[in-house]
């Protein structure tokens, strides 16, 4: 087992290494910032010493090896346009964004599974059909357009939620929370539904799939032959055997959500992470639109370990050296 | 045995209503099992065996039904049963192993959990108490160390001892009877006998009867006391083991002995019964038997009655004489 998780270890290093040097060269690659950061009536004079501050007049392959001496060090460098550590900069807005992909993907998660199940367990009944119905809706209508409805719907016909911000916070640990205030869960509702849409398709049409093979299996059939419920044939045999599909999917999703939340985030004005780097694409930012997709990076190769390591615990023949 | 025998099934039909057309996968079965009784019922694939099998239990899935006749376990109707109450007799009062136990056992739950959901089923019990029964259970089919091995998965069993843990788990209520799938179908010859003989043995200790299914006649007549010939979802041919395979009556017995390698002398090629086993979608008029059968005449086109001789009892207008047979 350790030696299965040190393996995967030296490979997350390695895809590291490698989309740092793909970052750092696609990012610069996109345009000079100090065309938008120098005024056009600045003097010759005004401009080198500028460039040279921000270390831009070195060469691309000096700058990216300053760059990883930094990183190595936990500087990731300073905004042009905020004149702050984009360590800070990315640390006031990550929490919006935690909040409201976590709160969106448990709540597909939560949601989805169960209602999977029911869908695969009873697959002609009306109640699935329209699981079903909903499910597709998730995955083929595109995520701004669902935001849009419900902005409409709910907050400009009904007037039942608020379309915007993070509402009521309760600091914790020196961070704002919404969750904690019934205001910043209205606040909460629209975005993370809108969020959670896709991964609720997902899970879903997972635990449907899954359920559906395995009720058909002689492991079931012996559990009903052996008298056992089926509620606790669907919690206790069932579900252990559709989970390995779900958590890997599920690790997959966080992760993207995570980058797709720049999206929901735009519509919802969530003060999140992703608004922030839309604000840096826009004003070529380099630093914070490096940090920012480094960090991405190493969110989904964490992720991908940890998923590794939940299936071997969730599946015995995974784990190596535990026979006997 | 006094008063009604421990199972007895009547005019048992279990049909499939497919997109095809309706499949009589069993069409008139009848036999009864007194009190720990191992009876054999033998036939090809396809012949309704296994669906005999499930039907006892209830657990015919769609779009299969049972449409008629009646299975009663003590005096207790089975047949049209509700769903709940039935699932309280079965484990507790009739429980099934199947062929496969790479199959059948959960590959991510350990043995003791398997084993606790299968007695929290029909009792209540600490984790403890559980786990003590279940140690116990698995000690009687013979797995050394029981109490470790419960906290292993079935991938870390062989597949003999995995058959005994899915026997344990039929045993765990002390079910009046057990039908046997086939259940050393999958596993090596020298584990068949094995397991056989312990089974017998365990049948023979608890007074549990055991309806055995196989297609393997010899493995059959080793264990049982009655043998049913199955062919073509009816029963064709029953009695005790000794006199049918000495002397069977019906032709098609009478081939399936034949076709046996202890039947042949070496080097000569194996007897055969010509054909396939028939479409239940599509049987012949009359005797299911007759394209296969070298004895048919006029009247087979007419399916024939039951014949009852002694202890025994066939489906059959030619039947082989006892001198004909090998």
């Amino acid at each position: 087992m350790s030696g299965f998780i040190l393996q995967r270890l030296l490979q997350a290093i390695v895809i590291m290494a490698v989309m740092s040097v793909i970052v750092f060269a696609g990012v610069y690659a996109i345009g000079n910032p100090m065309e938008l950061l120098i005024p056009p009536e600045a003097t010759q004079d005004v401009r080198e010493r500028t460039i040279q501050r921000f270390g831009l007049d070195k060469p691309l392959v000096e700058q990216y090896f300053l760059f990883v001496k930094n990183l190595l060090q936990g500087d990731l460098g300073r905004s042009y346009i905020y004149n702050e550590p984009v360590l800070k900069l990315i640390g006031s807005r990550l929490p919006a964004t935690i909040e409201l992909v976590t709160t969106a993907i448990v709540g597909a998660l939560l949601l989805g599974v169960p209602l999977g199940i029911y869908a695969g367990y009873r697959p002609d009944s009306p109640v699935s059909r329209a699981i079903m119905s909903l499910s597709i809706l998730g995955f083929s209508v595109p995520t701004f357009w669902v935001g849009l409805i419900l902005i409409l719907t709910f907050a400009v016909e009904l007037g039942w939620l608020p379309a915007s911000g993070r509402g009521d916070t309760v600091e914790v640990f020196g961070v704002g929370w919404s969750f904690l205030t019934l205001n910043g869960w209205s606040h909460l509702a629209l975005p993370a539904t809108n969020l959670a849409l896709f991964t609720f398709a997902m899970m879903v049409r997972l635990a449907r799939a899954g359920t559906r093979e395995v009720m058909l299996t002689d492991t079931v059939k012996f559990a009903r032959a052996a008298g056992i419920s089926e509620r606790v044939i669907l919690t206790r045999h069932v579900l252990k055997l559709i989970s390995i599909p779900i958590v890997t999917v599920f690790g997959l999703e966080l992760a993207t959500t995570m980058a797709f939340a720049v999206v929901t985030e735009t519509i919802f004005a969530w003060p999140g992470v992703g608004k922030l780097i839309i604000d840096s694409i826009n004003n070529l930012d380099r630093p914070v639109m490096v940090a920012y997709l480094i960090l991405t990076a190493g969110a989904f190769v964490t992720i991908n370990l940890v998923v590794d390591i939940v299936y071997a615990l969730l599946d015995p023949r995974l784990r190596k050296g535990h026979a006997r | 045995m006094s008063g009604a025998p421990l199972l007895q099934v009547t005019d048992l039909k279990t049909h499939f209503l497919t997109r095809e057309g309706v499949v009589k996968a069993v069409d008139g079965v009848s036999f009864s099992v007194d009190d720990g009784e191992i009876i054999g019922l033998v036939g090809e694939s396809g012949s309704g065996k296994s669906v005999t099998g499930f039907s006892l239990i209830g657990l015919i899935d769609p779009p299969g039904r049972i449409v008629g006749g009646s299975v009663k376990l003590e005096g207790m109707e089975l047949v049209g049963l509700p769903d709940r109450e039935m699932r309280k007799l079965r484990g507790a009062r009739i429980a099934m192993v199947f062929q496969d136990p790479m199959m059948t056992l959960n590959p991510v739950l350990s043995i003791g959990t398997q084993m606790r959901l299968a007695l929290n089923a029909h009792d209540r019990l600490s984790r403890r108490a559980a786990d003590d029964r279940a140690a116990q259970t698995l000690a009687r089919v013979g797995i050394p160390d029981p109490r470790a091995r419960l906290q292993a998965y079935p991938h870390q069993f062989s597949g003999g001892m995995r058959q005994r843990v899915a026997i344990a788990i039929a045993l765990l209520h002390g079910s009046r009877v057990i039908i046997a799938d086939e259940p050393t179908t999958a596993l090596d010859v020298s584990i068949q006998a094995q397991i056989l003989s312990e089974i017998r043995d365990l049948a023979r200790e608890n007074g549990t009867a055991l309806v055995w299914i196989s297609h393997d006649l010899s493995t059959v007549s080793s264990l049982a006391s009655r043998l049913m010939v199955m062919y073509a979802g009816r029963i064709v041919e029953a009695g005790p083991v000794g006199t049918v395979l000495r002397a069977p009556r019906h032709p098609y017995t009478a081939g399936l002995l034949k076709s046996l390698p202890a039947a042949a002398r070496p080097g000569e090629p194996l007897a055969q019964i010509p054909g396939t086993t028939p479409s239940l979608l599509n049987l012949p008029e009359g005797c299911p038997f007759r394209p296969r059968c070298d004895r048919a005449s006029e009247a087979c086109a007419v399916y024939p009655d039951l014949v009852q001789e002694d202890r025994r009892s066939y489906r059959c207008h030619n039947p082989v004489a006892a001198t004909e047979a090998a």
